[in-house]
């Protein structure tokens, strides 16, 4: 079991209010990220959970029960590190082993659980040698696997693929879902990088500055931002969003259209523009389309076969039925 | 280090690095060699061939034995050593685990009293040795010793204390170890080698000071320091003899610090290297 509850949860560190009060449940079994810009509490908010924080103000429950106070080992979550934290002066298998020796669980169960985890994550080879005689991939590996064998009720993950290159940041996300899809154990994934809670998350928790802007599934959250912000933090490439007349046209204070919501034609359509960059990635083209007037780049996603280049002259028409209306709040208007 | 060096390179800075060895290394070679020379030949003018004779240390250890300062520069150096460590492990610990806003004045303020000079404070020192009868005395010489480079073992382990991550303990924590055990499992074994670094520096320090040691000993404290300046006086100069005092008293922390380069290493660069 894997049931969270956050109840008016609070920080403050001194006088400063990392995280305002707020309410969240997370399922037994989900895998949920949160996602925000750098600074906006997220790391704080996974270490208030793990225990590793104390909270200024509300409730923490744990499969009901109330763990507010509860020191981290008794919370039975097991949290992995974006530094990976591993012991440098242990063994893989020592590392692995440690949450195990001071659960004091017995001598064969631990080897059992040991070659268990080493074969699920390929370390079966590495188990004798020292942390730093490893990759970086293989120590993230190593750190999940002492996270697997205390067969925790949820498992914490802060940013752990942040430190990795761009191809392997890709494999290990794939090796975390397999995870989750094969332990079905509760995961709370912490990162900055949207494409990351996109990709792997059930439901996505969105923060900004402490605050839950928006709690959704990734289409959810996609096609139905709650708010501007959100709008502009989901997806790749951004939104784009327009103020002024176009947005008064629409009777909101703000609008925002999707890039592959925005259809392009040499001959003729609603905004007229000049292409600035256009990047052909052969299955879709962006067009970074200038000197529209309404914003200082309109992003369009197109398909591979475009073959529009830098000062063409084009004309945009958005899908009117994708577009997204805020009011002066930065609030969906419905 | 990323940057491609190429061979011709490389043999180049290897030439450059044997000279610098060389050069420094000079002045302690030339005293084994002078050593091994008779007094005529040492006083003959520049020569690296000598006769390898044995006569000087022969003449060295029948005149002033060698085994008596020897072993003071034994107590002395690693009795001051670990006082210095009971004292600084603490300090350093308290200093790097929970550090308050005055921490880092504090660690400056313990520096800035080694760029005093240490005669500046000769007289008053001098004069509480003798009244509190610490003259001459191993205790008196190990406690003095032990002030003396505080400031520097603090600083190391300090150093040492502040490169274990705050996130290791954490992880320590998670995983269900007490206090106990995480200065039993991952803080000792992970500050231990910096402890010895720490050590290991400060036993050469300690063994190579000369100062006080030869301003506050006479006979019976006297360590290896004073017993080759106790040759360099009274009956005019033999250079044979001297050198081969020198080459008795720098040996075994020669020979120490052979063994030990590599923790030598990581103490001297303060553990930049990792
Ligand atoms: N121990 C602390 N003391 C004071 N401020 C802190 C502490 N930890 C984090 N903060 C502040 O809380 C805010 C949120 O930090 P964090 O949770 O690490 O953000 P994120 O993980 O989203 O990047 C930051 O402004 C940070 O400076
Ligand atoms: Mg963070």
């Amino acid at each position: 079991m894997g049931q969270i509850t956050l109840e008016g949860v609070a920080k403050r560190f001194g006088e400063v209010e990392v995280i305002p009060p707020l309410d969240l449940t997370i399922e037994d079994g989900e895998f949920v990220v949160f996602v925000g810009p750098s600074g906006c509490g997220k790391s704080t908010l996974l270490r208030l959970i793990a225990g590793l924080e104390d909270v200024s103000d509300g409730r923490i429950l744990i499969d009901g029960t109330d763990a507010t106070d509860a020191s981290p080992a008794r919370r039975g979550l097991a949290m992995v590190f974006q530094s990976y934290a591993l012991y440098p002066h242990m063994s893989v298998r020592k590392n692995i082993a440690f949450p195990m020796k001071m659960a004091g669980l017995p001598q064969d169960e631990q080897s059992r659980r040991i070659e268990a985890a080493a074969k699920a994550l390929n370390l079966t080879d590495y188990l004798d040698r020292r942390p730093g005689q490893l990759s970086g991939g293989q120590r993230q590996r190593v750190a999940i696997g002492r996270a697997i064998v205390r067969e925790p009720s949820a498992f914490l993950f802060d940013e752990p693929l942040s430190n990795l290159d761009a191809a392997l940041r890709v494999g290990m996300r794939l090796e975390i879902s397999e995870l989750h899809n094969r332990l079905k154990t509760t995961m709370i994934y912490v990162t900055h990088d949207q494409v990351e809670a996109m990709t792997m998350a059930d439901k996505i928790v969105v923060l900004q500055a402490g605050r839950i802007e928006q709690v959704g599934s990734p289409l959810d959250l996609y096609n139905r931002p709650r708010n501007a912000f959100v709008a502009g933090f989901i997806g790749s490439p951004r939104m784009n969003l327009f103020s002024g007349a176009v947005a008064a046209e629409y009777g909101a204070e703000t609008v925002g259209v999707r890039p592959e919501h925005i259809s392009v034609s040499a001959e003729g359509g609603k905004w007229k523009g000049r292409i600035g960059v256009s990047e052909h990635l052969g299955s879709d083209t962006f067009l970074y389309v200038e000197e529209t007037g309404l914003a200082e780049t309109i992003t369009v996603r197109s398909d591979g076969e475009v073959s529009l280049r830098h000062g063409d002259t084009v004309w945009l028409t958005p899908n009117e039925d994708k577009i997204h209306r805020f009011d002066r709040n930065g609030d969906r208007i419905a | 280090m990323a940057r491609a060096v190429s061979r011709n390179q490389k043999i180049g800075w290897t030439i450059a690095a044997w000279i610098v060895a060389l050069v420094i290394f000079f002045p302690i070679l030339y005293a084994i060699i002078t050593s091994l020379k008779t007094e005529q030949e040492a006083i003959a003018g520049f020569n690296l061939i000598p006769s390898f004779t044995f006569e000087s240390y022969q003449a060295v250890q029948s005149q002033n034995d060698y085994f008596k300062p020897f072993m003071n520069s034994v107590i002395l150096s690693v009795g001051s050593t670990i006082l210095a460590l009971i004292v600084a492990i603490p300090a350093a610990w308290a200093m790097a685990f929970s550090p308050t806003k005055r921490t880092k004045d504090i660690l400056m303020w313990m520096l800035s009293t080694k760029m005093m000079p240490a005669v500046a404070v000769l007289v008053p020192i001098y004069l509480i040795f003798l009244r509190t009868g610490l003259m001459d005395t191993r205790i008196g010489l190990t406690i003095l010793l032990m002030l003396i480079n505080l400031p520097i073992v603090v600083w190391m382990l300090y150093t040492y204390f502040r490169e274990i991550p705050g996130e290791i303990l954490e992880a320590a924590r998670m995983d269900g170890a007490t206090l106990r055990d995480e200065i039993v499992h991952i803080l000792t074994p992970m500050a231990v080698p910096g402890i010895a670094s720490t050590l290991l520096l400060n036993v050469i320090l300690a063994w190579n000071e000369a100062f006080w040691t030869i301003q506050l000993t006479t006979t019976n404290a006297a360590p290896l320091s004073a017993f080759i300046a106790s040759f360099s006086s009274p009956q005019g100069l033999f250079w044979a003899k001297l050198s081969a005092a020198s080459t008795m008293a720098i040996a075994p922390i020669l020979i120490l610090g052979w063994f030990s380069q590599k923790q030598l290493v990581r103490g001297l660069t303060f553990g930049a290297v990792k």
